[in-house]
């Protein structure tokens, strides 16, 4: 600190502080009354914040529409099967081949009425046109890759109980993955690795796979979007049992 | 523990400490392992007799708690030559939440209070992978929103577990195949593990937990799905009951994209080493050095 002179400091304190020196309370920060109203405003704004975040429940609340306010079990979630039943045969293959056996539902559809489709189409004309359909397969809506694409691209105008590769091979509907496989060759590849679609059974044996066509309609392959099961419970609405054991205790 | 010299003295009060608490373990008719634990032997130091005794005693135990009589508890091993690793494809999660209520339902977990071993955490396409920014309690109509990914985190069974280093009494380490167990028996509850644990996939049972016993899984394995007792940590296990059996986890069957991979590392032509060869796979918070067996990727 520089050493002021005697003198110097004596005309320091000489100097009037302050705009007006004829008030007493000028030298404060504040002036009496308008502290008192300062202090009022932030006692008051404090007290609203604390009675708001309790009225709203604190810094966690949530609405009852936001989901995690109950804890669910999964019995209580309907339209999921949590005990899997193995595709038959899956258990026998256990331990079977060296290389584990691989097994697969039968193609979708073939067990629903439709197959063979020379049941029908034996007696039928062929009909290369791009039409509306009517009377049959009206309810197939076609949103597959290019728009200039036609039932005959994939399915075998003279047979339709097989499909038809673009270089002319037929092919049955369960190895209908070749046909996908013209296209989507990354995905084909993945999936014959077991890195794309599903499988069960054993990491070490016997498994099942499903075809393209058992996850992706082949007229429309996008997935649908589907319902969530319910969020976990949040912290706030966690402890019902523990609750009870608390304030037991607490009672004793 | 084979290093230790047994020397007349110790052998002398073991001997003494084992006939004491086997008296009082007969008179007042403790649980299993009671003389073990008194003894200061865990679980997996002890013969395999002994061992099948202990399992036997839990398993009359579990059956009369819960009534059943099909509750069946084991300790299967880790199978040789098998190092487990997961994959999960992001690109095909929808975030549909049935991994984690198969894991409740596949391993034992309480009902109330709610413990979900797996948090499937919605993130932003535009922000991706941002932890801090995600959202695990979202609850829309309808899943995936165009917007979102999402994004499941269970236990990664790390190869460096920061949880195993720092218990101070050796209740969970790491198995031959890679998975990290916890013995429930051993574990204090101290909760050290969980403030380690990065990926939060560490719970504690704060109360019994309440299952009904009609939804009690009873193939269970004494280190995974049999029930817990309150005050002690749980955590996933790749389904060890299944998985040591040859079974897929819980989680990898219900997936209904098929965004769950499970298989041995070690297996060269295994679906695990193709999908680290052919896809850019990652790790969780890969800077901390946990070493994951859990990989993540995006599929085209």
């Amino acid at each position: 600190m520089p050493q002021i002179s005697d003198e110097s400091r004596e005309k320091i304190m000489e100097k009037p502080i302050g705009p007006d020196p004829e008030t007493p309370d000028s030298d404060k920060l504040l002036p009496g009354s308008s502290s008192l109203a300062v202090l009022l405003v932030v006692f008051t704004t404090v007290s609203f914040l604390v009675l708001f975040s309790i009225v709203r429940g604190g810094v966690g609340h949530v609405t009852e529409s936001e989901g995690g306010s109950r804890a669910f079990g999964p019995t209580e979630v309907t339209g999921v099967d949590f005990d899997i039943e193995l595709l038959p045969g899956t258990e026998e293959a256990r331990f079977g081949p060296e290389d584990g056996g691989f097994l697969v539902p039968p193609p979708p559809w073939s067990e629903s009425g439709f197959f063979p489709c020379s049941e029908c189409h034996s007696e039928m004309e062929v009909n290369p046109e791009r039409r509306e359909l009517e009377e049959m397969h009206d309810d197939i809506e076609l949103v597959h890759g290019p728009s200039d694409r036609w039932c005959l691209d994939c399915h075998n105008p003279d047979d339709r109980d097989v499909l038809r590769l673009v270089n002319g091979r037929l092919i049955s509907f369960d190895e209908s993955y070749l046909l996908c496989g013209q296209c989507h060759g990354t995905i084909f590849r993945d999936w014959r690795q077991g890195i794309h679609g599903r499988r069960q059974g054993y990491w070490n044996g016997g498994k099942s796979y499903l075809l393209c066509a058992h996850c992706h309609d082949p007229h429309a392959p996008a997935f649908h979007t589907i319902a969530p099961l319910p969020p976990p419970v949040r912290p706030q609405f966690l402890a019902h049992q523990a609750q009870g054991e608390i304030q037991e205790a607490a009672h004793e | 523990m084979s290093e230790r010299t047994l020397d007349r003295r110790t052998l002398m009060i073991s001997a003494g400490l084992s006939t004491m608490a086997g008296i009082s373990a007969a008179a007042s008719g403790k649980s299993a392992g009671w003389v073990e634990r008194l003894l200061k032997r865990r679980f997996v130091e002890l013969s395999d007799e002994r061992r099948e005794e202990i399992l036997a005693e839990i398993e009359e135990t579990c059956r009369k708690k819960y009534g059943r009589d099909d509750i069946t508890v084991s300790d299967t091993r880790a199978l040789d030559g098998v190092e487990f690793a997961y994959g999960l494809d992001l690109s095909r999660c929808v975030g549909c939440r049935r991994c984690v209520y198969a894991c409740v339902h596949e391993n034992n977990q309480s009902r109330d209070p709610q413990i979900h071993w797996i948090r499937v955490l919605e993130m932003k396409k535009d922000h991706g992978i941002d932890f801090a920014e995600s959202d695990i309690y979202y609850d829309p109509e309808e899943v995936p929103e165009p917007e979102s990914f999402y994004l499941p985190v269970a236990c990664q069974q790390c190869r460096n577990p920061a949880c195993v280093k720092v218990c101070p009494v050796k209740a969970t380490w790491q198995e031959a195949d890679g998975i990290v167990v916890i013995d429930p028996d051993w574990c204090l509850g101290c909760r050290c593990c969980m403030s380690a644990c990065p990926y939060g996939a560490r719970h504690f049972n704060w109360t019994d937990p309440t299952i009904a016993a009609e939804e009690i899984n009873p193939d269970t394995h004494v280190f995974g799905n049999l029930p817990r007792p309150k005050g002690v940590v749980e955590k996933c296990t790749f389904c060890i009951h299944r998985t040591r059996k040859g079974r897929y986890p819980a989680c990898v069957e219900i997936c209904p994209v098929g965004a769950r991979k499970f298989g041995n590392l070690l297996d060269e032509d295994g679906e695990m080493r193709y999908l680290m060869r052919e896809k850019r796979v990652f790790v969780l918070k890969e800077e901390l050095n946990t070493k994951p067996r859990f990989y993540y990727f995006f599929a085209t």
